[in-house]
């Protein structure tokens, strides 16, 4: 289990995120605008929380947790 | 749940005024990494540059002083020996550091001065609007080079790394680039050296750091990443070129 | 208290360590170099920083660097150097960082030689940096004065989180008179909790900045800053005035100038004209009541100077038009003997 929290309103739109998740779950949520004037990222399930989104993004939109092994 | 990415608490909360794609916010987190790593935050005194990151010192979270165009060398110079246990840095750009602070960055590096250097190359003067840097490639257009820099004209990119190297003063000197995860990850390492030399009291480090800055190259921020692993690792060759000696 | 010889130079970096200045960043260039040479002697022994600059534009910065790290710091040069420290005078006194600049002026302009000369009037007091400020210019004309007003260079820059000037010249550097260094009591002046030392547990990081994008907050800014150079002009200006009880006229001179012109106005009295000597001390602020006090008895003044004519212009602004002021100065590192002031103290009788 991992999860993903999205900062929308840091977001700025890039899509660095997108082209490097591996697991192809982050998209532009085209039906919102932030307070910045972009459209931003969002996810799908499917998160592995391998943080490459994360090391990419020039403005920290996100923060991501694991669940640790042999937690629930 | 074990956190695998937060921001570092070394970086203020405030939302930066970067482009979108901009390689400055990603340097910035890391630097504000390493200093969170090190538990230096609270003796740290960063000076920050004229160019797009002048405004660096609201989103690093320690104390920090903003410098004249170029000077910022000089300037960590009079900090760090007004107060030889703290850890200084300065965050320059190229037209701040190469071009018109020239003079203070050889000299500091000359002095082995016990500060740490993040240098973000990104080829072009950003904050004023795209002109031709000493770091511009042949043949990149800007402003000030519109038909593309042209070697009879305007001469050729000054490789800072390779300089400074040749002087006994730095005690490391790496160049690194924006361009994947990997070498992201690679870049916070040489970030983290360089202040572990400054730590140990081994004297100037210096990480330069290919950035992407997509307004001013006129592209898409993936193209942008693209351009500088394609064409300005070619004039840049990423790598560490000075280190102490192991032993 | 003991009395030692010195030379103009030696004694201000001594004095310098003894009001507590724990960094100097300098570049050579004469006739300064007595100065950083002592420093670099006395520095390492008593627990201060001397360090050579790779140029005047690195020094200043550096003392930048040290100021803002709350630090006592001094630069010193002469008026070629003085010229490349100006963009860093600008943001120090933007950021309102104290530290004391030494310029030990030579003649100019461009490399002109390294004779005294008093031709930096206007950069010193005018500004020759970009921007709305002001830096407290201070003008001794002996070594002992050199020394006590170091101290006082120091403090005011402390009380005030503004640069000073010390102007002095060639001869000034130069020469060898006996000095006391007086103990003096420690001034209460404001805590430094605004440099950058680390944050060191507080809660806020400090900044040192000149920038302020927004023209609102600039202007702002602006304003507080003239709010104190205001407080300044009005606590701040000093001046001497010798001779001046029976006065009619009065000659006006600075530094090693007014030395001269003092001689000549001795020659003056003995020839039984009523002359006295204004004295500014401080260059900035102006003493213009040094002015007020003498107008309502002074029939004209002159002013005397080691250039063609810079200090004059706060004469006229001064006296207002409420009597003649003339001028009398040798440029290019020459200086006016007080036979040649006596003669002009004369001219100026005749034609008033
Ligand atoms: C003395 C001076 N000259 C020129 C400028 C204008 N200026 C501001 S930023 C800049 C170039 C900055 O380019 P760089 O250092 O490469 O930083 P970037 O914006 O690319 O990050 C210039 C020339 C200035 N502020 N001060
Ligand atoms: S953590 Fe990895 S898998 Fe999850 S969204 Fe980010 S890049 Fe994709
Ligand atoms: S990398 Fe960051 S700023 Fe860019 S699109 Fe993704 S979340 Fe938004
Ligand atoms: S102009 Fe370039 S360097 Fe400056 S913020 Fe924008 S992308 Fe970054
Ligand atoms: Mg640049």
């Amino acid at each position: 289990m991992s999860k993903i929290i999205i900062d929308k309103d840091r977001c700025k739109g890039c899509g660095l995120c997108i082209e490097v998740c591996p697991k192809k779950v982050l998209f532009f949520d085209n039906d919102m605008v932030n307070v910045l004037g972009y459209h931003p990222v969002a996810a799908k399930e499917g998160c592995i929380a391998c943080g490459f989104c994360a090391t990419v993004c020039p403005d920290v939109v996100f923060t991501i947790y694991r669940e640790e092994k042999g937690g629930k | 749940m074990k956190v695998v990415f937060e921001r570092p608490k070394s970086l203020q909360a405030t939302k930066t005024h970067y482009c979108p794609g901009c390689g400055h916010g990603v340097i910035h987190r890391l630097v504000a990494e390493v200093m969170d790593e090190l538990g230096i935050q609270d003796k740290t005194i960063g000076v920050a540059p004229v160019g797009c990151a002048v405004l660096a010192y609201n989103y690093f979270d320690c104390d920090m002083q903003q410098a004249a165009h170029g000077r910022a060398p000089a300037v960590a110079t009079g900090i760090k020996r007004a107060l030889p246990d703290r850890v200084v840095f300065t965050y320059q750009g190229d037209g701040d550091l190469a071009a018109i602070g020239t003079a203070e960055i050889v000299h500091a590096a000359a002095r082995g001065e016990n500060i740490t250097v993040i240098f973000v190359n990104n080829a072009i003067y950003g904050m004023t609007g795209g002109q031709m840097a000493p770091t511009t490639l042949v043949g990149q257009k800007t402003e000030t080079s519109p038909y593309g820099r042209d070697p009879q004209i305007a001469g050729y990119p000054i490789r800072v790394c390779e300089m400074l190297a040749t002087l006994d003063g730095p005690s490391f000197l790496a160049r690194a680039e924006l361009t994947d995860v990997k070498n992201i990850n690679k870049t916070k390492s040489y970030i983290k050296k360089a202040f572990e030399m400054q730590l140990s009291g081994k004297g100037f480090s210096l990480v330069e750091i290919l950035s992407p800055c997509p307004t001013n190259w006129g592209m898409k921020p993936k193209d942008a990443v693209d351009w500088v692993k394609n064409e300005m690792v070619k004039v840049f060759p990423p790598g560490v070129f000075k280190e102490p000696k192991e032993g | 208290m003991e009395k030692v010889l010195m030379k103009g130079n030696e004694a201000l970096a001594e004095a310098a360590i003894r009001a507590g200045c724990k960094c100097f960043f300098g570049y050579p260039i004469t006739p300064q170099s007595e100065l950083p040479a002592y420093l670099a002697r006395e520095m390492p022994k008593r627990g201060g920083v001397f360090l050579q600059a790779e140029s005047e534009v690195a020094a200043i910065n550096m003392v930048y660097g040290a100021a803002g790290a709350g630090v006592r710091v001094m630069t010193s040069s002469s008026s070629p150097g003085i010229s490349l420290k100006q963009e860093g005078i600008s943001y120090l006194c933007g950021a309102e960082l104290p530290c004391v600049i030494v310029n030990i002026m030579r003649g100019g302009p461009g490399l002109g030689d390294i004779q005294p000369a008093q031709s930096d009037y206007f950069q010193a007091t005018r500004g020759g940096g970009h921007g709305d400020y002001r830096t407290i210019v201070l003008a001794p004309s002996s070594v002992q004065e050199l020394v006590d007003l170091v101290y006082d260079a120091f403090d005011l820059a402390d009380m005030y989180r503004n640069p000073v000037l010390i102007l002095g010249d060639g001869i000034l550097g130069q020469m060898m008179e006996p000095v006391v260094f007086k103990e003096r009591p420690a001034r209460q002046l404001p805590p430094k909790d605004w440099a950058t030392t680390g944050k060191m547990g507080r809660q806020k990081p400090n900044v040192i900045n000149s920038l302020y994008l927004d023209p609102v907050k600039l202007e702002e800014h602006n304003l507080k800053l003239f709010k104190k150079y205001q407080e300044i002009e009005a606590k701040e200006a000093r001046y001497e005035i010798l001779n001046g009880d029976d006065a009619e006229y009065f000659v006006i001179a600075y530094g090693i100038c007014a030395r001269i012109a003092h001689a000549a106005v001795e020659m003056a009295r003995e020839e039984g004209i009523k002359v006295g000597l204004i004295r500014p001390i401080t260059l900035w602020p102006y003493p213009k009541k040094a002015f007020e006090e003498v107008l309502p008895k002074a029939k004209a003044f002159l002013t005397v100077e080691l250039s063609l004519g810079q200090m004059v212009e706060d004469v006229k602004l001064s006296v207002e038009g409420r009597a003649p002021v003339y001028f009398y100065g040798r440029t290019g590192g020459m200086v006016p003997t007080a036979e040649e002031i006596f003669e002009e103290i004369k001219k100026m009788r005749g034609l008033s």
